[in-house]
């Protein structure tokens, strides 16, 4: 089974990413702000972060930056979404080391379509 | 709704797009419709079937077929058909093209644009590969709605996350508050023309690749078999027909047959049905030639 670290700061969108990821199959774990998810990812990689950006005392971009320095850090995909919605931020995660980006909000479909794209799950799981 | 006047829909459907609907799916009727007869100011579905019947009801008409036509569409939509098109089809075309350096794409249901759109990026990504070609794609489709819609290039936020890699996004899309629009390279490769597939369509001419991808699932068996055919005479006898992925020809007509190992994959079986190809009429096409990068 794949693993997957939510990381946001709403308990309630950690609640519905949690759904939909156990739907597509994943292991999910969760952190409320980027510092915690570091601690995470220090004691183990998951294949996947789901990341929105902004949370309190550590950012998603701060906590990617970290993360992908970490031994094997450049493995996981990382899927940022985030109510940050223009292009600038979106360039800055990608250049960055994100995989993928998903303006909030976001459903099943979406998040299907995108953990696809960066090859987490086959296409025809995504086809739902 | 009286089963008199669902039988009188089922049928006016059937003639008028090729929408053929099983005895019970009176409760589709009734959710597309019913808005709409009370926009128009009727009282239900039996005033709006009268008024069908009655002279100068030909918007009418229009909206009703409309109305019932299932534009769903996703970019790249189950990515194999345009893997396929990067990976078999445009490699063998360029090859087998390399003299006179043009390729024509038919999407003979391109709804609100974003397959013919992901073809067009598709052909962008190929670069050097095409550089000086002649490259058109027409999208056509029933729908006169949809393909506003496709022309401008304009979609939602929701539109854009659906099948669609964020890097093609941040290449080929322009930000503009909640929505985000296609660059304008990319929309004047593609010619967007009304049709319906139920009428003759010879006078497009004929092309290297035909994508008519879930569209014929809605079409009795008689009417697959009629398209399937007249399908055969637009493609070149060593063109492409990309189906979607629950639609086949298999048992169907032999004009097709499949590739194997290549999902969604036909080639014309006789390359003599296309030979003789109709001269290209009607208005000049617009023809976009690739630039370099
Ligand atoms: C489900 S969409 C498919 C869009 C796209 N090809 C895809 O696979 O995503 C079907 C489209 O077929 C169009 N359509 C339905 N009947 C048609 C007909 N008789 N002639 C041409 N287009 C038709 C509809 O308007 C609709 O936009």
């Amino acid at each position: 089974m794949k693993t997957c670290l939510v990381v946001d700061d709403s308990s309630v969108v950690r609640k519905i990413a949690r759904r939909i990821l156990e739907g597509l199959e994943f292991e999910v774990t969760e952190a409320e702000d980027g510092s915690k998810a570091l601690e995470v990812c220090q004691r183990q990689l998951p294949d996947a972060v789901l990341l929105d950006w902004n949370m309190p005392v550590m950012d998603g971009f701060e906590f990617m930056g970290h993360m992908r320095r970490l031994p094997g850090g450049d493995q996981p995909k990382v899927v940022f979404c985030t109510t940050e919605n223009n292009v600038a931020h979106i360039a800055q995660a990608l250049s960055g080391g994100a995989n993928e980006y998903i303006m909030k909000p976001f459903d099943k479909d979406i998040i299907a379509d995108k953990f696809a794209e960066v090859g987490l799950i086959p296409v025809g799981q995504a086809m739902v | 709704m009286t089963p008199t006047e669902y039988e009188y829909l089922r049928k006016f459907l059937r003639d008028h797009s090729g929408l053929d609907l099983s005895a019970d799916k009176q409760y589709l009727i009734e959710s597309r419709l019913l808005p709409l007869a009370r926009k128009a100011g009727l009282s239900g579905i039996g005033e709006l079937v009268q008024k069908l019947q009655g002279a100068g009801a030909s918007a009418l008409v229009t909206s009703v077929v409309e109305a019932m036509t299932t534009n769903e569409t996703f970019f790249f939509r189950d990515k194999v058909p345009f893997d396929h098109f990067r990976d078999t089809i445009m490699p063998e075309i360029i090859k087998a093209r390399a003299g006179r350096r043009s390729v024509r794409i038919w999407c003979a249901a391109g709804s609100t644009g974003q397959e013919p759109y992901s073809l067009a990026m598709s052909l962008k990504e190929m670069g050097a590969a095409l550089t000086g070609w002649r490259v058109e794609i027409i999208a056509t489709d029933l729908s006169q709605e949809v393909l506003e819609k496709a022309k401008a290039g304009i979609y939602s936020q929701f539109e854009v996350q659906r099948g669609l890699p964020i890097q093609m996004l941040m290449k080929y899309f322009k930000q503009t508050g909640e929505t985000w629009q296609i660059n304008p390279e990319l929309r004047a490769m593609i010619q967007h023309r009304q049709l319906n597939l139920l009428h003759d369509f010879a006078q497009l001419g004929t092309f290297d690749v035909i994508f008519c991808r879930n569209v014929l699932i809605y079409f009795d068996q008689d009417t697959k078999i009629n398209i399937f055919n007249r399908l055969a005479r637009q493609v070149e006898g060593d063109g492409f027909l990309v189906l979607g992925a629950a639609e086949t020809v298999v048992g169907l007509t032999d004009t097709f047959k499949p590739l194997p190992e290549r999902r969604g994959l036909y080639k014309p079986n006789d390359p003599r049905t296309a030979a003789a190809k109709p001269a290209l009429a009607g208005a000049a096409p617009r023809v976009a030639v690739m630039a370099g990068r």
